[in-house]
Parts: C-alpha cells; sequence; structure tokens
C-alpha cells in the first residue's frame, strides 16, 4: 500500500488528432502528473492534490475546463465542477461564467456552507463573497473553441470537444449529442498511503449544449465520486454517465460485488456505458490504479509510490 | 406480479403536527394515491403515472413543491425536480421560479432535447419555448413558508419544513442543514404489471437554503432512480441524501448484492444516511412495494393491485 495518483484530460481524442494539438496536451499531462507527485510525496492530503492537479488543468487552454471551456449555443462558458473526499465530504458547482477556478470554488462550497452543491448565479455570488479569483468571461473564451462551436452548429450537433469530422445529419431534428468527439473534462484521484482518497472533476460541458445544461461532472456519483474503497472522476459523453452513475457504480461493485478495482472500473465502461460515450481514472484505497475507456483514446496519466508512471492517450497495446 | 404504486408527501414530520396541518395532507395523499391507481388501472404508461401523481402533489400548496415551496433565504422560490423511467431515460431540472409544474418540464427536457438536465434561466427560457404554463413567481409563495424563513432566519439555520421547534444556536457560525424538520419533497413511483417502473421527485428544497443550491432531488441516482429492477423516489435532508446516492444504492444492492427491495431499501435509510435525513418510496420490478424512512414521520400512500392499500404518517406499529 502506497500513494498513488491519476489524472485525466478527456476521453474522445480522434485518431486524426495533429502532433500540434496532441503535444502540447501530453506535455500538460506531464507537467500535471509532477505536480501531483511532488504534492503527495509532501504529505499533502490527497483533498489537497486533487484540487491542485486539477487547478493546473484547468488553467490551460488545451483542456476543456476553466480556460478553453467549450462554448454553450449562445457561445457562452458555463463551467462546473465537483470534489469529493472518501469521508463522502463534497462539493459542487455549475453555471460558472467568471470564476477562474470552478473545482476550487467547489471546495469552498464543501467547506463553508451547510450545502453541497450551488450553482448559476447563486454560486456567482458565493464566489464573490469569499473573494475567489474571478475574470471577465471573455477570458475563458479561445478562438478553437469558437471555431468548434460554428462547426457544431453547421452540423445541427452536440459536441464534446476535439472534433475533426463533421457529420451533416440534416434528418435528425433535435441536435445529436453523440459522435466522435467524445472529451470534455479533466479529473484527478488521488490516495495516500493509509487510505485516504479524493477525486476532483472540472469541465465546460458540451460543445453547442443548451444554456443551463448540466452534465455528469458536478453530479456526485455519476462524474465524481469517493468513498472508502476508492475515487473516480469520469469523462466523456455527460448523459450516457449520468444514466450510468458511474463513479458510484465503480465503487458499489467492489462494496457490494466484491469485484476489484480493475474489474470494477472495466465492468462500468464496457458493460454499462455505450461504446465511445466514457472513460475515467480511479484509485482504490490500497493504492491500485486504473484508467479504463471504451473511446478511441483518452489523455491520461498516472505514478505510484513504487515508481510505476505512465503518460499516454491511445489504449495499451496489451489488455492489463 | 401485478402494478404497484406509491407516492411521498415528505419526511420529516414532527410528532406535535396539528390537526390542521396534518388533515389536509392526509386528503392530499388518499386524492394522489386514486388518481395514481385509475391511471395504472387505465393502462397509463408508469411514466405517465408518476408525472400525473407529482403533477397534483404540485399543484397542492400544502406540499414542498410547486405551490407551496419553501423558500429561499431571499424569499424566493427555486423548484427543482427529476423524472426517471426503467430503461434509464431521464429529465431533470432546477432553479424554476415561474414554471406551475416543474416535473412535466423535467420530462420534457428528457424527451425533447439532447441533455438531461437544465436548470435556472436555461431552464425557464426552454419552459418559454415550450410553451408550459408559467406564472409570476408570487403564486408559489405561501403565508406559511414566509412564517418558515423567518423562524429559520431567526434561528440562523437551513431547515426542510414542518418546523415546530425552534433551536436557537448562536454558537454555530453557519446555519446548519439538520433538525426535527426532515421533509421537504414530493414524489411517486409505480410499475405496471410487465416490469416497466418508473420514478418522479419534485421540490422546492430547503427553508433559508442558499440562493442557487441544488438539493438530492434532480440528481440522477440521489434523490430519484430507476432501473430494471426498481423505481426510488427519495425525501429528507437533502445533502446527506446525495452523500448517500440513496435511489441508486437501492437499486445497486438488488442488483449486486440480491437483495429483496425491501431489504435494499430498509439497508439504504438505516445503515447509509444519518437518523432523521432520509425517507424514500420504492416499488420493484416484480410490483413489490417498501415505504421505509428514519425520520418520526414520513407522509405516504402505496397500493398493489392485489387490493392492498395504506395511508399513513406515523412508523408502523409492527416491523414488515
Amino acid at each position: 500500500m502506497g500513494w498513488a495518483i491519476a489524472l485525466h484530460g478527456g476521453a474522445g481524442v480522434p485518431l486524426s488528432l495533429p502532433p500540434e494539438r496532441r503535444e502540447p496536451r501530453e506535455a500538460a499531462l506531464r507537467h500535471c502528473l509532477q505536480v501531483g507527485v511532488e504534492a503527495l510525496k509532501a504529505q499533502r492530503t490527497p483533498l489537497d492534490v486533487v484540487e491542485l492537479v486539477v487547478r493546473e488543468l484547468e488553467n490551460n487552454p488545451n483542456f476543456n475546463a476553466g480556460r478553453g471551456s467549450v462554448l454553450t449555443t449562445k457561445g457562452s462558458v458555463e463551467m462546473e465542477a465537483c470534489i469529493m473526499d472518501s469521508t463522502k465530504s463534497c462539493g459542487a458547482v455549475s453555471g460558472l461564467s467568471t470564476v477562474m477556478n470552478a473545482i476550487s470554488l467547489a471546495r469552498l462550497v464543501m467547506e463553508k456552507t451547510p450545502h453541497i452543491y450551488l450553482a448559476f448565479d447563486g454560486a456567482e455570488a458565493f464566489a464573490k463573497e469569499q473573494g475567489v479569483e474571478t475574470v471577465d468571461t471573455s477570458n475563458f473564451i479561445t478562438s478553437e473553441n469558437i471555431e468548434r462551436l460554428k462547426q457544431a452548429k453547421e452540423a445541427n450537433r452536440v459536441q464534446l470537444d476535439y472534433t475533426q469530422p463533421i457529420q451533416t445529419d440534416p434528418t435528425k431534428e433535435k441536435p445529436t449529442a453523440d459522435g466522435d468527439s467524445q472529451i470534455g473534462t479533466v479529473g484527478c484521484v488521488a490516495v495516500d498511503g493509509k487510505g485516504n482518497s479524493a477525486a476532483a472533476t472540472s469541465t465546460g460541458g458540451l460543445v453547442n449544449k443548451m444554456v443551463g445544461r448540466i452534465g455528469d461532472t458536478p453530479l456526485v456519483g455519476a462524474g465524481t465520486y469517493a468513498n472508502s474503497y476508492c475515487a473516480v472522476s469520469a469523462t466523456g459523453q455527460g448523459e450516457s454517465i449520468i444514466r450510468a452513475t458511474v463513479a458510484r457504480d465503480v465503487a458499489a461493485l467492489m462494496e457490494y460485488k466484491g469485484l476489484s478495482l480493475k474489474e470494477a472500473a472495466a465492468y462500468v465502461v464496457e458493460e454499462c456505458t455505450p461504446k465511445g460515450t466514457c472513460g475515467l481514472v480511479a484509485v482504490s484505497a490500497t493504492g491500485e490504479v486504473t484508467m479504463p475507456f471504451n473511446t478511441a483514446g483518452m489523455f491520461r496519466a498516472c505514478a505510484t509510490e513504487d515508481g510505476y508512471s505512465e503518460i499516454a492517450i491511445w489504449p495499451p497495446s496489451t489488455q492489463n
């Protein structure tokens, strides 16, 4: 038993992702993994560690969270996040448009209010009361995302991110929420050497989403969950992750059915969500790590105290 | 195997509830049960049935949903609801202030959008687009709830509803979200004779809640859930229900641990949530019903095709 950490920068990743889009993200994963590992070595709590790492990912405009968040159908950003630790303390926020680090506001909801979840105007007002860093909403909007929104509208589709091919489907009246581009979230899970763990997830949501749409990320048990068995952060097509209560189910399979972390996570990803919609990172109380996904790829990284570390995008060449 | 239906009007219920407050609610439960039973006998789908029943409960000002919703700390209403059926189709809304029937808007989100969950301004805008019935927000505010808010502020407490005794606790800096008054929600679950089920829950939330606070009701897996095993609607202290992922756990215990509906529901209510915070109604695919709670009482009613029916507030005199 030792510490372990895993983080993701979104599932999906079209096979045709060009180097100039891939390399900065790989570098960011490497950097964030290092930040997390150093924090664990310095005996920071898992809760601190996951918040720290997710803040780094939020600040990086190459991921769909914080700066770099994808845009709603009105061209605005509505960011959401959730943090939870193995004592089941948790905090969540949705509908943020000016807050630099949604994950930190989620933690403040957890620690400074009698509630778990604040959203939209109420969440923004709380941010002001707490004096957290806010900026003009335009700071979150990147040209890449303006382009993505344009493509999505042309295809009449709600998409997650990293869209390369545009599939026009004029026969569908309501915009579809599926497609190749299955990412949209950043997250981190960590466990110390004593079984305490935490999970944190943050996102801008879906490209071209309806104003006010909430996804899986801030929903305890869907995109984010932690208890005495494990900590889980999911990414992919939010609606599928909600229906499958992905994060809670990984832990429930361990607790109620006696599966191992790997077995539980693989089962949820392979059997409980449609292909192409889901990936997750998870750590167990005993220091194991798993990072399964049913999409073409998932930006991910992990490390364990025994010296193992990994940064990857594509599926492993051998199943383990 | 036959049809079954159960509904609740909130857990908590102080023992000192006077007749003039109790009787209208009992009458409403009787009426709503009849509405639901007749709909099931007329072969309406479980989804239609639960929506129908919850609409009736929302329209009744004696329950904390729709008219009669409790007030936020600013004296406003922010209503939320969720509906789900055993195919795992689901819809949810939060932050409504003018929509007459939140549960119906939740169903429209499920059926008319690529999303599951819409909140606040976006949800209100969607309501307008859909032409659902909206009224001036003052229509939802009752004098009873203005009084409850006043009491809660005096006690510096966030409370659920039906508060009789005021516990002043000036030593606590942040308002507490617990207390005797543990209700705050209406809900209904139903199953037809073929294993199809549905759950619906609707609420105004917590008295004196922070603006923007979201509770368990609209969170799939927390306050509301349905799958091929069962349908569940919970009520009580929202934050506790979220942490315990109550509705999902009932189904997970059946699926992953092989417990019966009764065993699973009893376990979640007794072992997974703090005393005084949780009640639920649930039906199984095979037509069973259970209505456990760990509060002083829970307004509830149920009926099954074999002719059994029950309307109650207090715990059963014998455990069954």
